[in-house]
């Protein structure tokens, strides 16, 4: 189609005349000239403008992710830190947590042991008192004891006096038992009444 | 060394149709007279100029369509590179793989810690031979601006001038013919017989066949695919009765042979470009 042209353009600008095949390996002049001019072209456009812009930019590509991957590694480096710390810190929580029951406990066995040593001593002293107020009524009881025995003793000598002397004997009873009953509680009474003079 | 011989092993069936397509021509020039078959011909990578005619600036079509497929590289990569941001979008991305695929694969691999200081030139020569073969497929421009031979020689020259002007920089002349001519671990005897072959290879043979293979590729590719195409135009409208259900035959193989033209020509650019990358390792490593 075009090569029809071709070969009629040929055939006219040389008439008769067959193109030899070696000429296919023999370059024309015009041929060289512009099989530079456009082999400069290309060249000059791939080493001022394209290989150095694509160059930039992988370049940059690379330095991209490998700041990313520093920033990564940075942020992996601080998260590990910030765990560290926190791990101390709960350790150290931990610690100060026992050591504050520990101490708590210790107050509280202190308060307790301060507690029923008051308590013991209240109780030694509401005991004491007690005993001080029984001791108080019994001397209070026996010294009115006392004063009744007298009372009693005249009393019963006054109904002996009464009484017929029929009988010697039961007469003589009667002298003696009081006589012994007297006789066991004044063993008792002196010796009893002395102690709240003491005390006064 | 293992890559280029498996690489040099790849354009074989190409040379074998190219073989064809000559018989073809042949075949063809007797019909050309009596029937409207068009056979693809040398004469295709010869179109007449139509500007600055006979002056080195001459311009022709292909010319135009190395043009072309410049400014269409430049224009999409320094698009690219315009709106290159860190967060990549779709384009972007699509241009970063390319770019990505001459750094990882073609020069760090080959040139290890050298590979920065080589990436501009390779990363040019992939893109510019990319956008160049795959013309050869793109309508209305049809033929790949490579297949002219002027623009892989100067593309072969730059990397001949490179891995000779690195290596003499880094060992001296001497130095760096020692270290090239004279492979060390041989038996005194065997430098007659290797020291030649080196010097070929490395002077003659590497940029040379970097140029030919890449251009020889790009003209059969077309001359493959104007036959296809060819074939099927006239099986269609020029041949009598059953004839023209070969057309399709000739569409089907057009279509196949089209996306077999992207695959030879991001291949052929990733060979010229992988070769570059250890011709210019091969210079400036230690000892190999």
């Amino acid at each position: 189609m075009t090569s029809l042209a071709d070969t009629a353009a040929l055939v006219a600008a040389e008439p008769g005349e067959e193109v030899e095949g070696i000429n296919l390996l023999i370059p024309a002049d015009y041929d060289i000239i512009w099989s530079l001019v456009v082999l400069l072209i290309i060249a000059v456009a791939f080493y001022k403008l394209v290989l150095p812009k694509f160059q930039a930019v992988l370049d940059e590509r690379t330095e991209k992710i490998q700041g990313g991957l520093a920033k990564a590694e940075n942020a992996q480096a601080e998260a590990a830190a910030a765990l560290a710390e926190y791990q101390k810190q709960l350790a150290e929580g931990r610690a100060e947590a026992a050591r504050i029951r520990e101490e708590a406990r210790a107050e509280g066995t202190a308060i307790i042991a301060e507690l029923r040593a008051k308590a013991s001593d209240d109780a030694a002293r509401i005991l004491e008192n007690a005993q001080r107020q029984i001791e108080a009524e019994r001397q209070q009881a026996s010294v009115a004891l006392r004063a009744e025995i007298g009372t009693l003793a005249t009393e019963l000598a006054s109904r002996i006096v009464g009484e017929s002397l029929a009988d010697s004997a039961r007469q003589s009873r009667v002298i003696d038992r009081f006589l012994d009953e007297l006789e066991s509680s004044t063993g008792e009474v002196p010796a009893r009444a002395g102690r709240p003079g003491q005390e006064g | 060394m293992v890559r280029p011989c498996m690489v040099a092993l790849a354009p074989r069936p190409r040379e074998c149709a190219l073989t064809t397509v000559a018989t073809n021509q042949l075949l063809a020039a007797t019909g050309e007279e009596g029937g409207g078959f068009h056979p693809p011909s040398i004469a295709e990578f010869f179109p007449a100029s139509f500007l600055f005619e006979g002056t080195p600036f001459e311009m022709n079509r292909i010319i135009l369509v190395r043009l072309v497929a410049a400014a269409v590289v430049v224009v999409l990569f320094v698009i690219a590179a315009r709106r290159a941001q860190l967060v990549p979008g779709r384009g972007q991305n699509l241009a970063e793989m390319g770019l990505d695929f001459v750094r990882v694969n073609i020069a760090e691999e080959t040139l290890g810690h050298n590979a920065r200081r080589f990436l501009p030139m390779l990363t040019t020569i992939f893109f510019a031979v990319l956008f160049m073969n795959l013309t050869g497929v793109v309508p209305f421009l049809n033929i790949a601006s490579t297949s002219l031979i002027g623009m892989p020689i100067v593309l072969a020259l730059w990397v001949y001038v490179m891995y000779i002007g690195v290596g003499v920089r880094k060992f001296g002349v001497g130095g760096y013919l020692k270290n090239n001519l004279l492979p060390p671990g041989l038996p005194k005897p065997l430098y007659v017989l290797v020291t030649p072959i080196e010097a070929l290879q490395v002077f003659l043979f590497r940029p040379a066949t970097l140029a030919l293979r890449l251009t020889a590729n790009m003209i059969a590719g077309h001359l493959i695919l104007v036959l296809c195409f060819g074939a099927t135009h006239y099986f269609l409208f020029e041949a009598g009765g059953a004839l023209k259900i070969a057309s399709v035959f000739g569409l089907v193989a057009g279509l196949a042979f089209t996306l077999f033209e992207v695959l030879v020509a991001a291949l052929q650019a990733y060979i010229f470009t992988l070769l570059s990358a250890v011709y210019l390792n091969m210079a400036v490593e230690e000892e190999h």
